[in-house]
């Protein structure tokens, strides 16, 4: 802690400057570009590489978002591509309508297909999604090609108009390059925003993130729905600027050309897409001569994705930046004076949980039999047992993360036995893990960021960046780890990454705080300071339910055990008359 | 009746193949966690060595077959090596991208090489087929459902009674645990994949002759076989076998029954229909994941 004390501590953090005043280069920037684009004097070769480019780099920022933000795959973005491009070619040829509304009806077509295809598919593993995405690509080039009457077959559609303000090429590629410019922006932006933190936990770790209030299933239909509307925004945009448009320039190929442009680029930002876009665009332009050959340029993109994943899996830009990581030195963090404050809510009665006949059962198996829990508000409850009895069982099914097969569960007054975890979470649950699960691509604050974030924590005001920061500060130097907020897990030792681990837990304020055998594999100072850290915790009021092994530590933290054997409930009660019971010693230490 | 007897007959024969397909697809799933999104251009390599040997080079037919199925064992050595060995450390996401970054390869190296014009196998038989009744019997048909019978029995024997299938099952299901008991875990991937790429070429020979040997026919296969897999129950071998036949006969009657262009999506409805009702598929259950 003497670190900190060297440092001025601040009592707040200061406001940042509004965010568009922040950012006011990227948008002049993309406004020069946007002006070269209207009023350099391109020849039709050169307007057409720049015309796929741009319309190419909005579909794969699409897959930066869904692949590298959310770890979800997407192998049909040519299919979303080509809903936007057909909504504007047909609507434009045969239904005359406007260009604007076709260009909105096709990011919608692919918005409700992403979105139907998510919700069926991603409750399930990752390779399912990889194999209905492919089968949904397949299945919608077999109706480009088939349905004759609706897409005009393998002919494809041709004349295909452009808005009455930009019927030029040179007008229509600003336009273009302008929507690239704004959609890049968001892309950008999206890592720093809500719903971009929680979709890097999902992709971490997604029992962490639900557990600390995320709504997984949904973050990945939105990610997946975001992915599919700026596929079918480039579609559209494509459609316009070439005129003509033909089933095979949306096949499977295409969706791995996509694919291969993400990942060599970098999937993780929008700037490793629009590099991996640009590469892919203009490589195959200079070797020309592969096409004569069918299939080998093809073959060339197969044998790049492997290895790209193999030698180089963050592609260019990840290369590039981690690079750059490593140079630069990471700005410690400041030094905060407000104090954590746990201000743990009390609806309910003298009861923070209450827990009846509650059982789980894996197939045959009673892995948890007719327990019952009552934890007194603001006390120290451990749960204890034998290896096997059922602990971690329980405590997974009071965080949601199993099924409860009968029984009930109030936490704080409210039923929350067939609550998914995050609402739990948002109930007032709070709980760290016995095998540490940080989301490990992020810095020590940004995971604490995420805990401060749940829904319903009342002691970060409105929620914005500032408080949410302040807040993780705030839980970190609690657990002594405040100066170094900004390294990335990967850096910290295991005892530390237990304490993170809390913070993330404390910065909710929960009302309730489950802890997993926090003195696992912990040294034995170590767990003096997890002793002394859990005072201060108990101090401010908040329960605490603890699994633990460590009898030293049980006994003196808490005022009341419950002893599990074989799944039943064998003890209850005050802990020094519960750790001398017959039953508890014999299941200990085996009978004669 | 007749009708419905003789695409009963040619369903359970297509679906045969894709029951070998999907018993590759589950093999390599339970050694590795991984799918294996090349799985169907096993089944197109092998078509094309046959070509290149059978036709081309009129070598006779037998050791045609052979050829192709050690081209196959080379090809799962080469795959094991190449693509998933390098990445097994990392997540499923990276070694999944990089087999289908595998499956494009193939199947381009091989438009590459030996051009876009579809191919024609001849069948193992001189005899066409013979009349059953009211049901004619393709001899071909009748040479895949003989195989398929023989090799499901073949797989149960030596899953079951054999030493080295002993091994390969201790190590789909505890890694650590069957490296701990001195059981090289890399040689039974290795040959894992080795026995997969060679079921999978050996699907591919047996259904070549009932369609044209094209580029395409892989990843047609493939789709099948991973709907036969979710419909039998991932990662279930006799799932994998059921499902298989399953979506052979679906699709042979909703070919005849509702329409031809799109039989190849009736895999899909298929599909979807599973995973939104009933993901766990016919036999299988999902593990969920330890906390």
């Amino acid at each position: 802690m003497s670190s900190t004390d060297q440092i001025q501590p601040v009592a707040a953090l200061p406001r940042p400057k509004p965010l568009l005043l922040r950012h006011a280069p990227y948008f002049i920037a993309a406004a020069a570009l946007v002006f070269l684009a209207a009023s350099m004097r391109f020849d039709g070769y050169i307007l057409n590489i720049l015309m796929q480019a741009t319309t190419f780099a909005i579909a794969v920022f699409g897959l930066s978002v869904v692949l590298g933000l959310c770890g979800q795959i997407n192998l049909a973005q040519a299919a979303f591509f080509g809903f936007g491009a057909y909504a504007v070619g047909l609507g434009t040829t045969d239904y005359q309508l406007n260009y604007w509304i076709c260009l909105f009806g096709g990011c919608i077509m692919a918005l409700v297909a992403g979105a139907v295809l998510g919700l069926s598919t991603l409750r399930l593993g990752g390779h399912y999604l990889a194999m209905v995405t492919i089968s949904f690509q397949q299945i919608v080039t077999l109706v480009m090609i088939n349905a004759i009457w609706l897409t005009k077959g393998p002919d494809g559609v041709s004349r295909i108009g452009r808005p009455s303000l930009f019927t030029s090429s040179q007008s229509y590629l600003a336009f273009c390059v302008a929507v690239l410019a704004i959609v890049g922006y968001m892309v950008w932006h999206l890592p720093d925003t809500r719903l971009g933190r929680a979709m890097r936990a999902v992709r971490d770790n997604e029992l962490a993130a639900g557990v600390n209030g995320i709504d997984v299933f949904r973050t990945k239909v939105t990610a997946f729905a975001i992915s599919a509307v700026l596929g079918g925004l480039g579609g559209g945009l494509f459609a316009g600027g070439f005129a003509y448009i033909s089933p095979d320039q949306f096949s499977f190929a295409e969706s791995i050309v996509f694919l291969t442009m993400s990942l060599l680029g970098g999937v993780a930002s929008p700037i490793g897409s629009a590099i991996g876009t640009g590469l892919l665009i203009l490589i195959p332009e200079w070797l020309r001569f592969l096409k004569s050959v069918p299939g080998l340029y093809l073959a060339i993109y197969g044998l790049s994705v492997i290895l790209i994943i193999r030698f180089m899996p963050d592609g260019i830009w990840g290369f590039v930046t981690a690079a750059y990581d490593r140079i630069r030195a990471r700005k410690p963090a400041p030094a905060i004076g407000i104090p954590l404050v746990l201000k743990p809510a009390a609806t309910g009665g003298d009861m923070v949980l209450e827990v009846t006949g509650l059982s789980k059962h894996f197939g045959g198996l009673k892995a948890v039999d007719q327990v019952d829990i009552a934890v007194h508000r603001g006390g120290v409850h451990a749960l204890i047992g034998p290896n096997g009895s059922g602990k971690t069982t329980t405590l997974n099914v009071l965080s949601g993360l199993y099924e409860a097969t009968a029984g009930k569960v109030l936490l704080d007054g409210t039923d929350v036995t067939t609550m998914p975890p995050h609402l739990r979470t948002a109930a007032g649950l709070g709980r760290t893990f016995q095998n540490i699960r940080l989301f490990r691509s992020m810095t020590a604050l940004e995971n604490v960021v995420i805990g401060a974030e749940r829904p319903g924590n009342t002691m970060v005001g409105r929620g914005d960046a500032t408080a949410l920061t302040e807040r993780a500060l705030a839980a970190l130097t609690f657990v002594g780890l405040g100066p170094r907020a900004n390294e990335l897990i990967t850096s910290f030792s295991y005892g530390h990454q237990r304490l993170i681990e809390i913070a993330r837990a404390l910065a909710a304020n929960p009302t309730l705080l489950l802890l997993d055998e926090p003195a696992a594999g912990l040294n034995s100072s170590e767990k003096l300071e997890l002793h002394e850290l859990l005072k201060r915790i108990a101090a401010q009021g908040l329960t605490i339910l603890i699994i633990d092994h460590d009898m030293t530590l049980v006994s003196e933290a808490a005022q009341h055990i419950t002893v599990l054997n074989f799944g039943r409930r064998i003890a209850d009660g005050e802990s020094m008359a519960v750790l001398r019971h017959p039953d508890v010693v014999s299941a200990y230490l085996g009978t004669d | 009746m007749d009708l419905v007897l003789q695409l009963l007959f040619t369903g359970i024969g297509i679906g045969a193949v894709y029951a070998l397909v999907a018993l590759g697809f589950v093999l390599i799933f339970r050694a590795t966690n991984v799918v294996n999104f090349a799985q169907g251009e096993f089944s197109m390599v092998a078509a094309y060595i046959m070509v290149v040997c059978a036709v081309d080079l009129a070598l006779p037919y037998w050791l045609s077959f052979i050829i192709a199925l050690a081209g196959m064992a080379v090809v799962g050595l080469v795959f094991n090596l190449g693509v998933y060995y390098p990445l097994r450390h990392r997540t499923y996401l990276p070694v999944i991208i990089a087999t289908i970054g595998a499956s494009i390869l193939m199947a381009n190296g091989v438009l590459a090489l030996y051009g876009p014009q579809p191919q024609v196998l001849p069948g193992w038989f001189e005899t066409p087929g013979i009349q059953l009744g009211p049901v004619y019997l393709d001899s071909q048909y009748l040479l895949i459902i003989a195989v398929t019978v023989v090799l499901v029995i073949f797989n149960y024997w030596f899953f079951e009674h054999t030493m080295l299938g002993k091994k390969l099952q201790a190590t789909s299901q505890d890694k650590e645990m069957a490296s701990l008991l001195g059981i090289s875990v890399s040689t039974m991937i290795m040959i894992t994949f080795i026995y997969s790429a060679v079921l999978g070429g050996l699907a591919g020979l047996l259904v070549a002759p009932l369609l044209f040997v094209s580029i395409q026919m892989g990843s047609t296969i493939a789709l099948k076989a991973f709907a036969a897999t979710i419909i039998g129950g991932f990662g279930d071998v006799a799932g994998a076998i059921i499902g298989g036949l399953a979506l052979g006969i679906i699709e042979t009657f909703g070919a005849a029954y509702i329409s031809v262009p799109y039989k190849d999506g009736f895999a899909f409805l298929v599909l979807v229909l599973f995973l939104v009702f009933r993901p766990q598929g016919i036999f299988g259950e999902r593990v969920a994941e330890k906390a």
